[in-house]
């Protein structure tokens, strides 16, 4: 295979730079223990296991990385950054890489999960707090995806755990100017 | 001895049972709950997989809130929140810059005194297993528990500062304390894929249905935890009709507070019949 360059033309060490910059984690120290991958409860789900896109960046193949499933099927247990022997903390790391690939208008792999992130965030936007009978509306019209989990939602609903009306933060003013100033900063 | 307190917003609706099993057992035990005025959602997973600075200015909103209250210790019931706010916590004391990022965007000044506590860090480590004990009118006698931690509470250790991340202890203590009898088992925690839950329900029952066959094979009548999210997914994920219990609800047993009627019909799994064969119901 021909050395790979990314699509865009920056070199392959921008990408690592830049991956670095974002997670504030130092990714040369990986020396392919696999502990992260051993531990990861995802890992087998996943198209490219933690410990190989670590090595991916290193390589500067952003495309791949960015558009992984992996990125996406990641569920933050933290189980690699806590067993890592070069205290890489991978589950920052993949916070990184989602935020990286939502900034570059990168189309998720795992569509449904940034759809329900996408959702979740704008319930908290709309009340201040979660309100998840609007929350999972909002995401079942998003994903278009009807009739996966209806039942355990009807559970939930049937032991009055879903509350149909939702509980609103007064702070309003606050908590516009914190989601404009942390959108904008982007 | 008195604790802020942020309940979360998972206190009204899934995790109902905690909220009021813990509202109980604190009462007990003489402790008193101030809940901070007009707390927000600590933003959860979908904040720091989309927009790290969003996932740390809306839990700062909450540390803000609790500094004004003055009531102590800021209490957290729900690990998932917990963890929201350590994480917080861990940027405002070791990066600069992010701090006053934060302070700007919150508009406060941030009190790297305030302590931010796990509940079941201030039942153990504030109130102590001799209290507990003292409290005691009906010793879980023959109730033998998984005890179950999960992720949030423990990991990333750097941010939660809390028990061994490996083979923690504190939920197994306090069941000691109360008579129970918590079995030795392998998976207290391994993650049990909440955060998929709404979108990949089949990888979540596999991981779901591993933690639970475990727990069973260990010799467990159910499993006890101190997390939301773990308590619904591991209820409605399972098919072996295995209770789970919030640690406070036990405590309520074996303190014998009244009305845990409404606890139990709050339970996917209802735990009421296994409580009444060892004379607990």
């Amino acid at each position: 295979m021909l050395p790979h360059r990314d699509p865009i033309g920056q070199s392959p060490h921008s990408f690592l730079r830049e991956v670095e910059k974002r997670s504030g984690e130092n990714l040369n120290l990986c020396y392919q223990c696999l502990k992260c991958t051993v531990g990861c409860p995802t890992a087998p789900y996943m198209d490219i296991r933690p410990n190989s896109l670590i090595r991916m960046i290193q390589m500067g193949r952003k495309k791949e990385v960015l558009e992984s499933s992996a990125i996406w099927l990641c569920v933050s247990c933290e189980t690699c950054g806590t067993r890592c022997p070069n205290q890489i903390d991978i589950g920052v790391l993949m916070d990184a890489l989602r935020e990286m690939a939502v900034d570059e208008g990168i189309h998720a792999k795992e569509k449904n999960i940034h759809l329900l992130h996408e959702a979740f965030i704008q319930s908290i936007r709309r009340g201040g707090r979660v309100h998840e009978a609007t929350m999972l509306i909002d995401y079942k019209l998003r994903s278009k995806d009807f009739f996966t989990d209806l039942l355990p939602g009807i559970k939930l609903f049937m032991k009055g755990k879903i509350p149909l009306l939702p509980s609103l933060v007064k702070g309003r003013g606050e908590m516009k100017r914190i989601f404009e100033r942390c959108t904008k900063a982007k | 001895m008195r604790f802020s307190y942020f309940p979360g917003c998972t206190d009204h609706s899934t995790s109902y049972e905690y909220g009021r099993s813990t509202e109980a057992v604190l009462e007990k035990l003489g402790v008193e709950l101030v809940e901070i005025e007009d707390w927000n959602c600590c933003g959860a997973a979908a904040t720091h997989s989309l927009n790290h600075l969003l996932s740390l200015c809306l839990p700062a909103r909450n540390i803000s809130k609790a500094q004004a209250a003055q009531a102590g210790p800021l209490v957290v019931p729900c690990a998932g929140c917990f963890n929201m706010l350590k994480r917080t916590e861990f940027a405002m004391k070791h990066d600069e810059v992010k701090r006053q990022e934060i302070e700007e965007i919150v508009q406060f000044t941030y009190d790297p005194s305030l302590e931010i506590l796990a509940l079941i860090d201030v039942v153990l480590n504030r109130v102590g297993l001799d209290q507990i004990r003292q409290k005691v009118t009906k010793p879980l006698k023959g109730l033998k528990t998984a005890c179950y931690y999960g992720c949030a509470l423990v990991r990333h250790p750097k941010i939660t500062g809390l028990d061994d991340p490996e083979n923690p202890q504190y939920i197994d203590q306090i069941m000691r304390a109360i008579g129970a009898e918590p079995v030795k088992w392998s998976y207290k925690v391994d993650c049990c894929g909440a955060d998929l839950a709404l979108t990949y329900g089949n990888i979540v029952q596999k991981m779901v249905g591993k933690i639970v066959s475990m727990a069973k094979e260990a010799g467990a009548d159910c499993m006890v935890t101190s997390c939301g999210l773990c308590q619904a997914n591991l209820e409605m994920r399972q098919d072996m009709a295995l209770p789970i219990f919030y640690f406070t609800e036990l405590m309520g047993v074996a303190f014998d507070v009244e009305n845990r009627e409404r606890w139990w019909r709050k339970h996917v799994i209802n735990p009421k019949g296994l409580l009444e064969t060892l004379g607990l119901g």
